[in-house]
């Protein structure tokens, strides 16, 4: 079954090339509708007690010590299953654009390296599938983006790939601290971290921690992300911020904590701040931006930067939070970018000055943004809520005054988020927006299973808390064994 | 050695054939013949011979490399068909490539000092003739000059190193002088480190490494584009052949004279090759920058001297000569379309043939070292074979300049996906090529584990 859901998405972008632009978008649904059934076969026979270990483990480079390994526990399943939900989305979102075959071909293949890089249970495969994952992104930024995308989408790549080969570096290192013919399995690569002195591992622990903080990203690494955001075309900014965002912090959770515990004890102090940092940093700009699409991507900083904060903390609340936040931020942040998608083919702007009266000529579309929006800013039943709170509740225990800071991003947000609301919906209707045509039928597809999936996991975030329950407990187990033996 | 021989007679046939008049059958002769050698060359596989007097040894890295340095001339060929078919002299120029080729085999499977020169000399004449061999070309003529000129100061260099360590040891044979070394490492005379030391000047300058590089950019771009091709290819897959034998076979008791040069030719070529590359508005002297470039790449897995590298080595020229090639093609097809190498000629080149842009994308993405592509398990053998030898530093620095030079790749990808377009569309390129050195790129990249295995005992 893993091996299918691997598979799949790249079959089907082979296939798409061989299809007209208008057959190409039926196809491309069709794929990623079958990927979404097929992943929740997966979750509705998943052991809820799974460790991770590797499922499939087929010899690849011998010589290498690289093994096919993939893998799923909670912790991954929850992140397969946000990237199979989103993609169909991004996909039926995309229809209005018209686009290539190439570009859904490519909206695969970044499908394929996505769930990739959340199941590999070997460290060279999950480098591996890490780098694939660059490339579509790339070209999709590079063939569909706005202004000045070359030397835009350039610099994040090279940002993005230097961050890597950090992590290559690091992760050869501890191949090379691995007993007897060299191995990357993902429990060698643990027991070989883990017996490094604290020295090294704070050394390792920086290798890795920059190419995830980069990927995120978290202050002061994130240069490359505002200007990726708006120039990229909305599906890809869906994708990055989407799903791609939480490779970074999946990387944390699987490659970094349990591989170098005590580095992460040494370090994780700074690591907190400077995201608690991120969330200051990213709410504040938000606040003074014209630019919708920028002002999101502002959002983003602080909110990747609460996850990351929560995951730092090492606690079972910060962890479970983060998980769930990543889920709803995930969908949260498609509904927002598709909400700007919207706005910008109707009356081709996004600068907010330019917009205003929207409710008054568009008033379901309003009404589904209100939801969207107050999920953003963590509303209770809301889907951003659960996460928020987990998550402050974590840092707060970590350290009071940190918890402090961390808590302002809800006043915050709801600082940026209400202006953009009001200057883009409310008030009187001005020339551009006087014409502003209400969802379509297409739209209302797209946007309703998103609103519903928003309060649903806000009532009810249980089932998705529990998946990964067990996943979580086993990570912190072993950092506590770490802590305990060290002593 | 029957691979040489299919060689050398196919030299003297294609000589004959604007004589005998059977120019028509050229094309076919050569390719069966190629054909032939790679065959001959397999099926010789794990029989290591000796022949004349230990002149020339055909072991198993001989064979490799033959096999290869016939791949690589096979697949330009049908690249450089123009360029033989649409002008004069079709036999001339087929009879110098095909004696460049025999020099190359010599080159990768020499036992003996002397046929290491004559093998350098066979390849070096056709060299300089193809280099002028678009004779109205001012360019042309300037690259044969230059290339003319400084390779006979680098053969100089060479032979008076051979002659040095003649005299210090006081045989041509490359596993006496190992012999010979491995008894009196500690008191060879001053003479035989100077020798040393001029050997690895004259191949220095055959595989352009920095600071023995400046004629190679000129002497690119002035050339015919395919044979820019094969000189980036072909001749220096030979060099770097002749260079892997000379240093890792008969000096390796005296490694620690040489390694400190070795070392600072590395940096300089890292260094110095990426970062001028940067600067260039010409895709044809991009590409030649950046086989500058890989050759510090290769160098740096050259610093294992214990033989495990020579796996490596035969890998990482593969992989680079594939997507060289498929490069040079992509290249060669939009020079023929614009009538310019420029990176401007590239632009939109996507929305006019997408298939050539795809390719070129390919290519330029296995240059740049970019999993999962065959360029990405090159670069990756190389620094973890550095890093197992503890050449950290090195490694820190190679990154870098990996770092660099997707800059000057991606200069042209992103013209190529640019929305203005210029110039009319090419056609003139073989599909088929294209689409297996793709397929080799990608496949070499997905199970890089035979070709690694392949020269590991």
């Amino acid at each position: 079954m893993l091996l299918f859901i691997l598979l799949w998405p790249l079959l089907a972008s082979l296939v798409l090339f061989a299809f007209k632009p208008k057959q190409a978008w039926v196809i491309a649904f069709i794929a990623t509708a079958v990927e979404l059934v097929a992943s929740l076969v997966l979750v509705i026979g998943f052991d809820k007690n799974a460790s991770a270990t590797a499922a499939i483990d087929l010899p690849w480079i011998t010589s290498l010590g690289v093994n096919f390994a993939l893998g799923v526990d909670g912790i991954s399943l929850l992140l397969v299953l946000l990237t199979t939900v989103l993609v169909p989305f991004i996909v039926l979102s995309a229809a209005k654009h018209s686009y290539t075959p190439s570009f859904y071909g490519l909206v695969l293949m970044m499908q394929m390296a996505l769930i990739g890089v959340f199941t590999a249970m070997d460290g060279f495969l999950f480098y591996l599938f890490w780098e694939i994952a660059l490339i579509p992104i790339y070209f999709i930024c590079l063939i569909w983006g706005g202004e000045d995308r070359g030397r835009i989408t350039l610099k994040f790549f090279i940002y993005t790939l230097a961050g890597s080969l950090f992590m290559l570096v690091a992760l050869i290192y501890l191949y090379f601290q691995t007993p007897g013919a060299h191995s990357f399995a993902i429990q060698a690569l643990y027991e070989a971290g883990r017996a490094l002195p604290p020295g090294e591992q704070s050394l390792v622990f920086w290798g890795l921690f920059i190419a995830f903080a980069i990927k995120m990203p978290v202050f002061p690494f994130h240069t490359w992300q505002p200007d990726t955001y708006s120039v990229a075309p909305s599906q890809g900014t869906m994708l990055l911020s989407g799903i791609m965002l939480k490779m970074g912090l999946y990387g944390v959770i699987r490659w970094l904590i349990p591989v170098v515990p005590a580095g992460v004890q040494e370090w994780g102090l700074t690591a907190v701040i400077l995201s608690v940092i991120g969330i200051l940093y990213g709410s504040c700009i938000a606040i003074v931006q014209k630019d919708f699409k920028r002002l999101i991507a502002y959002s983003s900083i602080a909110h990747v930067g609460l996850i990351s904060a929560g995951i730092f903390t090492l606690s079972s609340i910060g962890m479970q939070g983060a998980l769930i936040q990543m889920l709803s931020h995930g969908i949260l942040v498609f509904g927002l970018f598709y909400g700007i998608d919207i706005i910008e083919t109707r009356v081709k702007t996004r600068n907010l000055a330019g917009l205003g009266g929207i409710r008054n000529v568009a008033p379901t579309f309003s009404a589904v943004f209100t939801i969207i929006m107050l999920g953003t800013v963590a509303l209770p039943f809301t889907s951003g809520f659960v996460g928020e709170f987990l998550l402050i509740n974590s840092v707060f225990q970590y350290r009071a005054i940190l918890g402090v800071v961390a808590g302002l991003t809800i006043i915050l947000g709801a600082v940026y988020m209400l202006r953009s609301f009001q200057q883009a919906m409310l008030g009187e209707t001005n020339t551009t927006t006087a014409g502003f045509a209400d969802l379509t039928g297409h739209e209302k597809l797209v946007l309703f299973p998103i609103v519903i999936l928003v309060v649903a996991i806000g009532i009810y975030p249980d089932p998705l808390l529990s998946i990964s329950e067990s996943a979580v407990s086993n990570l912190l187990l072993i950092v506590q064994d770490f802590s305990a033996s060290a002593k | 050695m029957n691979a040489l021989l299919v060689i050398c007679g196919l030299g003297f046939v294609s000589l004959l054939a604007e004589i005998a008049n059977f120019k028509k059958l050229l094309t076919a002769l050569v390719v069966l013949a190629l054909v032939a050698a790679i065959v001959l060359g397999i099926l010789d596989w794990g029989t290591p011979r000796a022949y004349y007097h230990d002149m020339v040894v055909f072991d198993n890295f001989s064979l490799a490399f033959t096999a290869l340095l016939c791949t690589i001339t096979l697949a330009w060929y049908v690249m450089a068909r123009s360029y033989f078919e649409h002008q004069s002299h079709q036999s001339d120029r087929s009879a110098l490539m095909i004696f460049a080729l025999a020099g190359g085999i010599i080159m990768v499977s020499f036992n003996n000092m002397a046929m290491l020169f004559l093998g350098i000399e066979i390849l070096s004449i056709s060299l300089y003739v193809l280099a002028g061999s678009n004779k109205s070309s001012l360019f042309s003529n300037e690259a044969a000059f230059k290339y003319f000129l400084m390779g006979s100061f680098a053969t100089g260099f060479l032979l008076m190193g051979i002659a040095l360590v003649y005299g210090a040891t006081g045989s041509f044979d490359i596993t006496k002088i190992y012999v010979f070394v491995h008894d009196h490492g500690d008191t060879m005379p001053r003479f035989f480190h100077a020798g040393l030391v001029m050997i690895l000047i004259g191949l220095t300058f055959k595989i352009s490494a920095v600071p023995f590089h400046f004629w190679a950019p000129d002497v690119y771009e002035g050339s015919p584009t395919p044979v820019t091709a094969f000189m980036s290819t072909m001749v220096k897959t030979a060099a770097l052949g002749a260079f892997v034998k000379v240093f890792q076979t008969c000096f390796t008791p005296v490694q620690p004279a040489f390694l400190i040069i070795v070392q600072a030719i590395i940096v300089l070529t890292l260094v110095v090759a990426n970062v001028t590359a940067v600067y260039q508005v010409s895709v044809k002297r991009i590409l030649a920058y950046s086989s500058i470039g890989h050759v510090g790449y290769i160098l740096l897995a050259l610093m294992a001297s214990d033989g495990s590298a020579l796996g490596v080595l035969f890998y990482y020229m593969v992989a680079y000569s594939a997507a060289s090639i498929a490069a040079f093609t992509v290249l060669q097809a939009v020079e023929l379309s614009s009538g310019s190498t420029g990176v401007d000629s590239f632009n939109g080149l996507y929305y006019k043939n997408p298939f050539l842009a795809v390719v070129m994308t390919i290519a330029m993405l296995s240059l740049a070292g970019i999993p999962p592509l065959a360029g990405f398990f090159g670069k990756y053998l190389v620094f973890a074979k550095a890093l197992e030898h503890h050449y950290v530093v090195l490694v820190i620095l190679g990154v870098v300049t990996s770092l660099i030079g997707i800059y000057y790749y991606f200069k042209v990808i992103v013209a190529m996906y640019k929305k203005e377009t210029s110039g009319t569309t090419p056609t003139q390129y073989s599909r088929v090529l294209l689409v297996v050195l793709t397929l080799v790129i990608l496949a070499l990249g997905l199970f890089p584990d035979r070709v690694i295995g392949l020269l590991i005992p």
